[in-house]
């Protein structure tokens, strides 16, 4: 019998880890021993205590990480090979972190709802019964999302940085159960947030078991669930190359599941809708980060060297979604749906990026990788719907949030800085140059071209300029369209978080838009992946 | 290289190819940007102002200008006490475009070309400034017209004071816009709007030409100032490395520029109609210094004509042409303006014509210049004048007998006229007859053809004179003509002076010396007849045209309506010898008919392409709207067949 050795943990590099996983314990405790109506607070306070905490110490270890013994990347391998820390990783968490703070601050508003946050007062209380209403007039508040929210961010930040199979799985997990319970947490339209909770759980369990069926069968050819392992076996190119192919197909669902990807991007429109808008804004540029984090470090480092099976393969994928996301976007009469299916679009420009993988040699000189390419992306793409979503939470009417695109009609003049704000981002969005999105479509478009995929770029050009339609025909609602005389909706005056959280994620799009080179500086910096 | 090109440079290298070497400025030349600034500061004020400087703005627009003069004049002094070779001066403002293997700095050049010009824009401006106090004293927006004629003389200044082709080329587009802006000043009247319209048009043409001839010398000597180009062509022709063809390029294009400018044929058809404008700006922009823009700039590129007999050849064709169509217009206009604008055409033709003969005819193109400046500004303010006292008619048939009524008019219209037809011992008769001289020297046909110029402006401006102050009153009862303010009557004093005086300049060759360090000097070339004889020749021609207008129309009644039944030459006069038509037909109309095809092909083809594709990507997405059903069982079997297709395709990839 073997001997049990104690495994090794680097507590100074997981540090953001155990940072935010144990704010989100702690926040568990602050439920069970604070009463009430006094929770709302301390919750908040180690929500966002944990998150800063987490993102400072991530910072710290970016600025001395080391240059790992490959030479090509920096970093460690840590926890037993299971947790990896290098340069992408860091990036990524910090990028989630910050997306974290910001979706902290949107849960927390509570002066849109006359004083209530806008999750359910009781969540067990059957929509349209009196047991709902009390919990309403009782002024009940559910702050179990902040330590939901916490554990979704620990599996976010574990996704990416899993160095095994088998934590990716558990990564997906954490990640994917407490945003399923978050989902149907809404205060209004209690029904459609609960049904879309539903469908998410169904289909995200039911993806899960593709993820673990193309585990074992990776797991049968390669003998070992380590990505490092894999990446030998298939190097080697010994065993049956069947069970790889299969393998890496179940695998891709899973994961495109969760970033929306056509056809897998069902969900997506429905539960964007029924989502309560912060959990919307939150998920929406998170979870597309941890799980592109994760399909980065699955395909670049398990799979490099069968990269010319998976590109094809994730290129159909990509033009099926950017032509699916794009032209139902134009079709769409609500808000929260058209962002939805901009987003599938976006997934599709980001797979666009993504198979633009070459070797390290075939880069000229100066040129950004298709993993730096990806990583800026996402960081535009973040900033751009965080904020975006943030604005639908402010214009109502009587019955909450006015999502109808026929609401909107007029905003530009009742409202100039809102529309403006949210026009903002919907050309940014568009890629119109002095936006980021513009040089974020750069990136990835001129990667997936030098690697030679130039039909996916032409198709990607082509959803640009659909895309560019169906932002510009809201654009117009808003600002050239005489405004339906009756129920319309007005700007509510949201409080500080809100408003700081627009702010922000306004100054990174400008930002990122007119000087881009100091966070594609950072992003270069980052480096490659530990193999 | 071949021994035929070395021989061609040989005989070139006789040619004296000036050199451009400008000293720093010092002393009173470092006042040089002022007289730019000083106008444009006026143009600011007025401008941006608005109504807060209605009461005083014309003051301080008329007064600025007359501050340009005195350093202008300061300066001219100055450089007279200078030696030859040091009458060069730059001055160099601030570092303007610095790119790469571009770098242009916004310098100065004073010299002895910009020295004539800077007198003759601030002293006639200033002059037309003050008349036009008078002249505009009841239009409501007096102060903006004053704005834009502070702009004009800004930009009018900035090009001829630039050192290199593009500050050049940034005053030469200043004066189109000024002049855009001021032949449309009456912006209410259409007529006035659309020959606004055609000017600014006929003149991007002519821009487009200067900025290719720009571009084609940035390529080809990689510098644009004055004194890099001329030192780089000077040393090319020193070895013979020159492309001749090149240097006709580049200055067949830089006439194109000053044909626009200048209205030379074919670029003429807006002057005429530029005349909707208020007569000041006739004045200045129209006849005595704007036109006259391309005669410096082909001055100015002397060192690129020497070398370029092509497109020196093509100067002298465009000028005689030119000079020949503007005196025919003007014998048929009754238009009193249009009249002298197709006589500015013609004199402008002679300018052109010097200039166009190199060496030999440069100091005369600017002396003629310069005396035309001074008759030609003198006679349209007196037109206007005129105008003035008959409530704004400019029908020369409804005019008659006004040399009693208008005394100081008529006298100092006189001293214009008597120094345009070129009466002895007046301005006119020394600079033009300088020009026939030269042109019969280098080219008996160009020479007769500027002798029969000289015979029809005889004819047309006795006709212009005896209509107006001479033969039977014509105006109607209502018309009360009298003579005008002092404010008026004193700058047209002056210019009828300076008409009388002008010839002065040619004492003893002194034009000729002066601009020698700029324009060189000619070895001089026996004229087939004796100077004498020409000038006896020219007085004669000029004589029979006088004659033959006096039996035309002092002997005979003149009809308040233009008769009809005239002759086809007369109708063709009148129509501006078809200008129009010849541009209608070849540009307007096929222009008009490709729009209108591009247009409908943009609706059917690209707006069709647009509607049709959105219909289309409207139409699909409905239908994939079908397959959201909201069932998660639906959605599941989405994601199987999705997992499929990617089993799929990574076999299909491997097999």
């Amino acid at each position: 019998m073997p001997e049990f050795s104690k495994p090794t943990l680097e507590y100074v590099e997981l540090l953001p880890l155990f940072v935010v996983f144990g704010a989100a314990c702690a926040g568990v405790l602050v439920e069970a021993f604070f009463p009430r109506e006094r929770r709302r607070l301390p919750q908040i306070l180690v929500t966002v205590g944990g998150l800063v905490a987490a993102l400072a110490a991530t910072i710290w270890i970016a600025t001395d990480i080391e240059v790992h013994a490959d030479g090509a990347a920096r970093g460690l391998v840590g926890a037993e090979g299971s947790i990896i820390v290098d340069g992408p990783t860091l990036y990524l968490w910090g990028l989630l972190l910050v997306f974290g703070i910001l979706g902290t601050a949107l849960f927390a508003e509570r002066r849109l709802e006359g004083g209530l946050s806008s999750f359910a007062g009781q969540a067990a209380a059957l929509p349209g019964t009196e047991a709902e209403r009390l919990a309403a007039t009782k002024g009940l508040d559910h702050t179990e999302v902040y330590p939901l929210l916490l554990f979704a961010i620990g599996g976010m930040l574990l996704f990416p940085a899993s160095g095994d199979l088998l934590t990716m799985f558990v990564a997906l997990e954490v990640l994917s159960l407490p945003l399923y319970l978050l989902c149907g947490l809404a205060r209004r339209r209690r029904l459609l947030s609960q049904e879309a909770a539903l469908k998410y759980f169904l289909l995200g369990a039911f993806s899960s078991g593709f993820f673990l069926y193309g585990a074992a069968l990776v797991y049968g050819y390669a003998g070992s669930v380590s990505f490092a392992g894999i990446d030998q076996a298939v190097r080697a190119g010994n065993g049956d190359h069947g069970l790889l192919l299969g393998g890496i197909a179940l695998l891709a669902v899973g994961l495109l599941f969760k970033v929306g990807a056509a056809p897998f991007q069902a969900w997506t429109p429905d539960v964007y809708q029924g989502a309560p808008t912060a959990v919307t804004a939150f998920m929406s540029a998170a979870t597309k980060i941890a799980a592109f984090g994760a399909l980065l470090r699955l395909f670049y480092v398990a799979f490099d060297a069968e990269r010319w099976s998976w590109q094809p393969m994730l290129a159909v994928v990509a033009i099926a979604t950017m032509l699916l996301g794009a032209v139902l976007a134009v079709v769409q009469t609500d808000v929260k749906r058209m962002l939805a299916y901009s987003a599938v679009a976006h997934t599709g420009f980001l797979l666009t990026g993504m198979i633009g993988a070459q070797g390290t040699g075939d880069l000229a000189i100066g040129q950004y990788s298709s993993l730096e390419g990806v990583l800026f992306y996402l960081t535009t793409y973040g900033f751009a719907s965080v904020g975006a979503f943030a604005l639908v939470t402010v214009v109502r009417d009587a019955g909450g949030e006015a999502t109808g695109t026929a609401a909107w009609t007029g905003l530009g003049k009742r409202s100039p800085l809102v529309a403006g704000a949210f026009a903002f981002f919907l050309l940014s969005m568009a890629g119109i140059p002095l936006t980021s999105g513009f040089v974020g479509k750069w990136a990835v478009f001129t990667s997936a071209m030098s690697a030679g995929f130039w039909p996916v770029v032409l198709v990607a050009i082509g959803t640009s300029i659909v895309a560019v339609y169906f932002y510009i025909r809201h654009i117009r609602v808003m600002f050239f369209s005489d405004p339906d005389p009756d129920g319309t909706a007005a700007v509510s005056e949201p409080s500080l978080l809100t408003v700081g959280t627009v702010a922000i994620c306004l100054a990174a799009t400008v930002v990122l838009g007119v000087v881009p080179g100091p966070v594609l500086d950072l992003v270069g910096s980052a480096g490659d992946f530990i193999r | 290289m071949s021994s035929h090109l070395l021989l061609t440079a040989a005989v070139e290298a006789e040619h004296h190819i000036p050199v451009v070497a400008p000293t720093g400025a010092d002393g009173v030349f470092s006042l040089l940007w002022l007289i730019i600034a000083l106008p444009l500061f006026g143009a600011a004020v007025l401008l941006l102002g608005g109504k807060y400087t209605d009461k005083w703005g014309h003051y301080l627009g008329a007064g600025l200008p007359i501050g340009s003069f005195v350093i202008s004049l300061i300066c001219f002094f100055s450089v007279l006490g200078r030696d030859d070779a040091d009458r060069q001066v730059s001055q160099h403002l601030f570092d303007w475009i610095q790119t790469g293997g571009l770098d242009i700095g916004m310098d100065l050049l004073y010299d002895p070309l910009s020295a004539m010009f800077l007198l003759l824009i601030t002293g006639v401006g200033s002059l037309i400034h003050v008349y036009s106090i008078g002249y505009m004293a009841h239009d409501p927006r007096r102060r903006r017209f004053f704005g834009y004629l502070n702009l004009f003389v800004a930009a009018m200044l900035m090009l001829v004071l630039s050192e290199n082709y593009v500050g050049l080329f940034l005053g030469w587009e200043g004066v189109g816009l000024a002049s855009y802006l001021l032949i449309g000043f009456w912006q209410h009247k259409p007529s006035a709007a659309a020959a606004a319209k055609k000017a600014f048009v006929i003149n991007r043409v002519g821009d487009m030409g200067m900025a290719l001839a720009i571009f084609l010398m940035f390529v080809t000597f990689g510098t644009l100032s004055f004194s890099g180009i001329s030192a780089a062509v000077s040393a090319g022709d020193a070895i013979g490395a020159l492309d001749e063809s090149t240097l006709n390029w580049i200055g067949v294009l830089l006439l194109i520029g000053a044909c626009g400018k200048s209205a030379q044929v074919p670029l003429q058809a807006w002057l005429l109609d530029a005349m909707e404008g208020p007569t000041p700006v006739s004045a200045l922009i129209h006849a005595a210094t704007m036109v006259t823009a391309g005669v410096y700039l082909i001055t100015r590129s002397n060192f690129i004509f020497e070398l370029a007999p092509t497109a020196q050849t093509a100067v002298v064709i465009v000028a005689t042409v030119t000079l020949l169509w503007g005196a025919i217009l003007g014998c048929a206009k009754d238009d009193i303006k249009k009249g002298l604008a197709g006589s500015t055409m013609s004199q402008i033709g002679y300018m052109m014509l010097g200039a166009g003969l190199g060496v030999a005819g440069y100091a005369f193109a600017i002396f003629h210049l310069l005396t035309h400046g001074f008759f030609k500004a003198n006679m349209f303010l007196g037109a206007g004048s005129v105008m003035h006292a008959m409530d704004d008619d400019v029908d020369m048939r409804h005019y008659g007998g006004l040399q009693k009524l208008l005394p100081v008019t008529f006298l100092t219209f006189a001293m214009g006229y008597l120094a345009i037809i070129g009466f002895p011992g007046f301005s006119g008769f020394f600079s033009k007859d300088k020009i026939i001289e030269v042109a019969l020297t280098e080219n008996l046909l160009v020479g007769l053809c500027a002798l029969l110029g000289a015979g029809i402006t005889g004819f047309y401006m006795t006709r212009m004179m005896l209509l107006t102050f001479f033969t039977k009153q014509r105006w109607e009862d209502g018309v009360h003509p009298h003579e005008s303010p002092a404010v008026m009557t004193v700058p047209l004093i002056v210019l009828a002076a300076l008409s009388v005086l002008g010839g002065v300049m040619l004492a003893g060759d002194w034009i000729v010396d002066f601009l020698s360090p700029v324009v060189g000097h000619a070895a001089h070339e026996e004229p087939p007849l004796p100077a004498i004889v020409i000038t006896l020749i020219v007085v004669l021609v000029v004589g029979v045209g006088v004659a033959l207008a006096f039996l035309l129309f002092q002997r005979r009644d003149v009809p308040r309506e233009a008769p009809t039944d005239v002759s086809f030459v007369t109708k063709a006069a009148r129509a501006d010898l078809y200008g129009d038509a010849i541009n209608d037909g070849l540009v307007v109309r096929p222009t008009g008919q490709l729009v209108t095809a591009l247009v409908a092909s943009d609706r059917g083809v690209v707006d069709g392409a647009f509607t049709g594709g959105a219909t289309v990507v409207g139409g699909i997405g409905q239908g994939l709207r079908r397959l959201q059903t909201g069932y998660v069982r639906s959605y599941a079997l989405s994601v199987l067949g999705g997992a499929l297709i990617l089993v799929l395709t990574l076999v299909a990839v491997n097999l």
